[in-house]
């Protein structure tokens, strides 16, 4: 299904030759981006496929997008509930077998909660939501979901969250720093007091990508942030987040 | 009926950003007396009949998966206790 711009100098099409790649996007109870997560899964010429948080199916995906949201309102704590969803069972086994997975925000600590990925979030230091356009710097191009970017460049897109400041022991940290596993790390500011200014980690295999702030809002022209690292945009002009989306879609069509 | 409290605590080397909120409020507060604050969890479970020792290894097991994350977490206390001391003195 194509996407219809929803202003008028949206232009680059997508490649078609990645719309044969399924991209499950799974729906929690309280899930937010789930909408805009399939959305940019189409603009980056992708198919997305909905996925319900009750059914043991992935419908045969060729990856999976845990996004963003309140999933189970937060209770107990952020992810806690959602990563016993039945359809967490086959995202767990999935994961383990080299499917690509992508959790934001609420679905990065779905999977910390799921242990596949190491550390968790608590509050934001200063204790406020905190909404703004965040510069990234991509410090692992070499996941299934960053391989159109280059190593060390650097991305604008929004942050949003409370619990966002990430943590783990120093054991943990020093394992991710020297295993290259830190994927993404905030520049300028560190927006939540997070360990080293880390937004975002992988896994060893390099399939399983977890960050907090949202590329899923920083795909369409008119629709983004006020910026980009590549250069000057106009008013909400950025798109830097949809490298993510078409790195699993090439990734998946053997493009690269 | 009994029921099995277990708590929560942040671990000690984590920050507890909601602590320190609450140690600057009771500042404010003129309640000068704490030096620092720790924000826990306390769940009960409730048990329809006698707390055997399946079941209470049932609780232990759901105070370590679910209740709590180990990443920054301790479960501090998994006990039984008589109903009648429910929020007065156990």
């Amino acid at each position: 299904m194509s996407e219809t711009p929803l202003i008028g100098d949206f232009s680059p099409a997508p490649d078609a030759g990645l719309s044969g790649a399924r991209i499950g996007v799974i729906t929690f109870p309280g899930t937010l981006d789930d909408v805009d997560a399939a959305r940019a899964v189409r603009l980056a010429g992708g198919t997305a496929v909905n996925l319900w948080h009750g059914d043991h199916d992935l419908q045969q995906v060729d990856a999976v997008i845990l996004p963003g949201g309140f999933s189970y309102g937060d209770y107990l704590r952020a992810g806690a509930i959602s990563r016993f969803a039945p359809v967490m069972e086959q995202v767990i086994d999935g994961a383990k077998g080299g499917l690509p997975v992508l959790g934001i925000c609420n679905g990065f600590q779905v999977l910390t909660e799921a242990h596949l990925l190491p550390g968790s979030m608590i509050k934001n230091n200063h204790l406020h939501f905190i909404c703004r356009d965040q510069t990234l710097r991509v410090e692992n191009n070499t996941t299934a979901w960053t391989s159109e970017y280059a190593a060390g460049s650097e991305i604008v897109v929004p942050l949003k969250n409370q619990d966002g400041q990430y943590v783990a022991d120093e054991k943990t940290l020093d394992e991710l720093e020297g295993e290259g596993r830190v994927v993404f790390r905030y520049v300028g500011v560190n927006p939540n007091g997070s360990r080293r200014d880390i937004a975002g980690i992988t896994n060893a295999a390099g399939n399983v990508v977890g960050l907090m702030p949202h590329p899923e809002h920083a795909v369409e022209a008119g629709y983004g942030p006020d910026s980009s690292a590549f250069g000057p945009v106009g008013v909400r002009g950025g798109t830097d987040g949809l490298g993510i989306f078409t790195s699993v879609l090439k990734k998946i069509v053997g493009a690269n | 009926m009994p029921r099995i409290i277990v708590d929560v605590m942040p671990k000690p080397e984590i920050l507890d950003p909601q602590g320190k909120a609450i140690a600057g409020a009771l500042q404010r507060l003129g309640q000068t007396g704490f030096s620092a604050v720790r924000q826990g969890k306390r769940f009960e479970l409730t048990v329809d009949g006698e707390v055997t020792e399946e079941i209470l290894e049932q609780a232990r097991h759901a105070a370590a998966t679910l209740l709590s994350n180990p990443v920054i977490e301790d479960v501090t206390r998994v006990e039984v206790v008589k109903d009648a001391t429910i929020g007065v003195s156990e």
